[in-house]
């Protein structure tokens, strides 16, 4: 099968084979990463613009090395820059780029949306890089990608999700993802973090991380965050890390090759402790590796899916 | 306009559920009152308008709509949101107060009255606001603003949350006689929603409206009204559970009224689904369930009024990330057509059935329909006599519309008359078209 | 597309890989640091038949590898059925050896100035030599193989298609016509 969108947004919209061809397409690129020469002239000539609302180090970075990587120029926008500020509007900052000729703008944003709203307006390929609550596609695909590495497969998986689930994109993507390629998922939260009708995007729920980890073959924990303000952060997060929190002891009672993941950055000792962080259970490092494999692929066939358009009806001549 | 100019709206099927009448007939109007309904009516010096295979009925009383003037010119001024109303055979508009000023003092008062006499093309009746600026602090004068002439009072876009400030403007609304509209909503529990809490919330990443938001209002309002004894009418009703409870008060004999706008009883919350700010209403669009419900509620009568809620918005309020986006749809020149399509043509309502909710409770309600009563005229014969708008009734505003039930037409902006063109319904296929709108007995619409 | 014409039926394609094998032994002195890389998919397929052979006449396994080249393609954005990006694997270092690449049909030149761009960003191999089934002429770019199956005149209308019994269920090789 064959790519034909534009733009990625998000995970709801694709199809099983769809998720399938980017992680598979994944596995090649995930190659050029171990060579001496880690360049491939996939992208040359193209334009990749970084269009980030909201601070982001790793994913830019991320989406930075992996267009980089597949010989395409690179643009980075950070929300504080001028226009921005000056009041220019989304869709406007996108036309101007559309202008500039650039191929991809890869956006992230704090408003839900946005990159549909994005991707809508101007003619050029948009990837999502995070928009609000809503998704962020390539960080599922990774955390997918690094599981099916790890495990061989997604079907029949039960996968554990742990965190802030109702303000999480992570979570939105994962449950998507995971449930389109036939895993079971899991959430575990405390009430008031699980958002209504989570049932009907085919995820069950649990208030009880014990129970959460009993029969998971992975656990995916997402960053808490709590109030800048210091005075009730600390009994907060101590609360949360002794009643959600992922340790040592906890991962006991659970299977014995449970895989740990995290989106990153991790908050040692609110969400997790060190010792799984950086112990034998976590793939939190690879799975920033496999970020890059799976960037180039997104950026890739996004890339073709505007091509494809242009298309004459005959086969290639080599 | 000359002296007794005469109009003859021949061979039209009429629809005047006032005087029970539901027949081909022809309708005589006579300088701005309607003279005579009859069939085979014939004159000489009459301008004529065939109506045959159209359906004749008053022009639409709209009891909720914002005409932005003064203050937001931009998105709609009085000149252009009644030629709007025209276009999709409303004849008469409730203006809402949330301008810039309120309307809630005399002079604001009597700056609205003129620029509605210089400038509007229908007919513009005005609701006051309950407290200044719609603040829900402090009152307004209700006896002066009666005085200089509201139709109504509503502190709409807001309620007043204060339960003993709001009792006491029902009590008091009483006293001067004065409707009172309520836009229920606890903001304490939308807190920032943009959608229906739901699976679409969840979905779409955005905070959620919650159906309780609504209804726990509406139960404090009914409660308060029955205190006060007063009246009440409830807008743009949406949940299930607001009609029930309702329901409820009106079995209770309670004197309270409800309207609801199309977007209710046609969309359902799946449609935001493309984060399409069209889309984006307060109350929001909300489960297939809550539609039923108000569609059984338009049947069995529980909700009394079809109103457009109105609420134009230019484009850089609307084309921008959805939860910055403002709320609201525009509605007066596709609220008929929306009726008959998901109304008549679904069989929820009857021609007669329509008419009610879009013209005759309406005006009933706003008290500018005069209920029919006999009378000996010079001759000593015993007639009928009914007055006002909302009816076609001999003697009544010559407020007609002929409409042309099963054209189909498609809704696209450059088609609008409003300055605004946030319409839920753009792209979409409707059936009904108003040919004519005669206003006071002018011909101020054709299509 | 219809078949026109066989060229090559199972015994001749494969006793035409076995010359090709002795041709290189010949040319290469033996399999001191000799390697071979089929390029996906076919060619792949040919250079492990090629090994076979090899590993018959000198008693030695050469090292096979399977190079993608559809990163390096030039023609991307023209080709109207978008190409699945398959793995590159190739588990030794290319650096000082000779190199073979394999391919099926040689036509234009294109894919071998494509994989040529691959091998060198994966290392420096002390030479390439190109092996390969048919040559159809046509050339685009200045490429000659080192090793020719078969040459075979074509027209622009026509194309070869080399069968493998690992992919396509039996051996041959045909000239297809478009009509």
């Amino acid at each position: 099968m064959a790519w034909t969108k534009k733009d990625l947004l998000g995970l709801e919209d694709l199809s099983r084979e769809e998720i399938e061809l980017i992680l598979t397409t994944a596995e090649s690129f995930k190659e050029v990463s171990t060579r001496e020469i880690k360049k491939v002239p996939a992208l040359r000539g193209k334009t990749v613009v970084n269009l980030f609302y909201e601070p982001s180090t790793r994913t830019r970075v991320s989406f930075e090395v992996a267009a980089k990587r597949l010989s395409a120029d690179v643009i980075n926008i950070a929300a504080s820059e001028s226009s921005v500020r000056k009041g220019e509007t989304l869709i406007d900052t996108g036309r101007n780029i559309e202008a500039l000729k650039a191929d991809i703008i890869v956006v992230r944003h704090n408003a839900s949306g946005a990159a549909e709203m994005l991707a809508r307006n101007v003619g050029i390929s948009v990837v999502n890089a995070g928009d609000g609550w809503h998704e962020h596609p390539t960080q599922a695909l990774l955390d997918i990608f690094t599981l099916k590495e790890k495990l061989g497969k997604i079907e029949g998986l039960k996968v554990t999700i742990v965190g802030d689930i109702a303000h999480s994109r992570v979570a939105r993507s994962n449950i998507w993802g995971l449930t389109k390629l036939g895993a079971e998922v899991l959430v575990c939260a405390p009430k008031m973090l699980i958002p209504a009708a989570i049932e009907q995007m085919g995820a069950c729920v649990t208030h009880n991380i014990d129970d959460a980890l009993r029969d998971a073959d992975a656990i995916n924990v997402l960053r808490m965050q709590f109030e800048r303000d210091e005075e009730n952060a600390f009994p907060k997060q101590l609360g949360y890390f002794k009643n959600f929190g992922i340790t040592e002891e906890r991962l006991k009672k659970a299977k014995k090759n449970i895989i740990v993941m995290h989106p990153g950055p991790i908050n040692r000792g609110i969400e997790i402790s060190s010792e799984v962080a950086d112990g034998l259970n976590s793939v939190i490092l690879e799975q920033v590796t496999n970020g890059i494999a799976v960037r180039m692929s997104v950026l890739f066939l996004v890339a073709q899916g505007r091509d494809t358009k242009d298309a004459t009806g005959n086969s290639p001549s080599l | 306009m000359t002296k007794n100019s005469k109009l003859l709206i021949k061979n039209g099927h009429i629809v005047d559920p006032a005087n029970n009448l539901d027949m081909v007939a022809d309708i005589l109007i006579e300088n701005s009152n309607i003279s005579q309904v009859g069939n085979n009516i014939k004159l000489n010096n009459a301008k004529i308008i065939d109506a045959t295979d159209k359906i004749v009925m008053p022009g639409l009383v709209d009891m909720h709509v914002h005409l932005r003037e003064p203050g937001r010119e931009d998105k709609e001024t009085i000149a252009s949101g009644t030629e709007a109303a025209l276009k999709g055979g409303v004849t008469t508009v409730l203006a809402m107060p949330n301008t810039q000023p309120a309307v809630d003092c005399v002079e604001n008062l009597r700056l609205l009255k003129s620029i509605i006499k210089e400038t509007a093309n229908a007919n513009v009746f005005i609701v006051g606001a309950i407290t200044k600026e719609r603040e829900g602090k402090e009152f307004v004068d209700i006896a002066k603003l009666k005085k200089e002439g509201i139709a109504a009072i509503s502190d709409d876009g807001s309620s007043v949350d204060n339960d003993k400030l709001m009792l006491k403007a029902l009590i008091k609304a009483k006293e001067y006689k004065v409707l009172v509209i309520c836009h229920c909503e606890d903001k304490l529990l939308t807190k920032n929603g943009a959608v229906n809490l739901g699976f679409t919330s969840t979905r779409l990443g955005l905070r959620g409206i919650s159906n309780e938001s609504e209804y726990k209002r509406v139960e404090r309002d009914i409660l308060l009204a029955e205190r006060a004894k007063a009246r009440l009418h409830i807008a743009h009703v949406s949940c299930r559970q607001s009609v029930e409870l309702i329901a409820k008060a009106k079995r209770k004999g309670i004197r309270v009224t409800a309207e609801t706008a199309p977007q209710y009883f046609s969309l359902s919350e799946e449609a935001v689904l493309r984060y399409d700010t069209n889309m984006k209403v307060n109350p929001p669009l909300r489960s297939k369930d809550d539609v039923d419900a108000i569609r059984q509620g338009l049947k069995d009568g529980v909700i009394d009024v079809i109103a457009s809620d109105h609420a134009p918005h230019t484009k850089n309020e609307k084309d921008i990330e959805f939860e910055r986006a403002e709320f609201g749809v525009i509605g007066l020149e596709t609220e008929l057509a929306v009726s008959i399509t998901e109304l008549v043509n679904k069989g929820i309502l009857d021609w007669m059935g329509l008419v009610k909710k879009m013209a005759l409770n309406p005006a009933k309600i706003l008290g500018i329909y005069k209920p029919p009563h006999q009378f000996q005229d010079s001759k000593g014969i015993l007639r009928n006599w009914c007055g006002g708008k909302g009816t076609l009734s001999v003697g009544s505003d010559a407020d007609i519309i002929v409409v042309s039930p099963n054209k189909e037409w498609r809704v696209e902006k450059e088609g609008f008359a409003s300055k605004s063109k946030n319409s839920a319904f753009l792209g979409r296929k409707l059936v009904g078209m108003v040919e004519y709108t005669i206003c006071n007995g002018k011909v101020a619409y054709k299509l | 597309m219809r078949e026109k014409a066989k060229i090559l039926d199972k015994d001749t394609l494969n006793r035409t890989i076995m010359r090709i094998a002795h041709e290189i032994l010949e040319k290469n002195k033996g399999t001191k640091e000799l390697c071979l890389v089929g390029i996906r998919n076919r060619g792949v397929y040919i250079a492990r038949r090629l090994a076979d052979c090899i590993e018959n006449i000198e008693k030695e396994r050469i090292a096979v590898g399977a190079l993608d080249i559809t990163l390096y393609r030039d023609d991307l954005t023209l080709i109207a059925a978008q190409p699945l990006v398959r793995k590159t694997e190739i588990d030794f270092d290319l650096t000082d050896k000779n190199i073979v690449l394999v391919d099926d049909v040689l036509y234009t030149g294109r894919t071998v100035r494509a994989a040529l761009d691959a091998l060198i960003d994966l290392g420096r191999p002390k030479s390439i030599q190109l092996a390969v089934l048919i040559d159809r002429g046509h050339r685009e770019l200045p490429i000659r193989a080192d090793y020719v199956g078969k040459n075979i005149p074509t027209a622009q209308n026509e194309a070869i298609e080399v069968r493998l019994e690992e992919v396509d269920g039996q051996d041959e090789a045909v000239i297809m016509e478009r009509d």
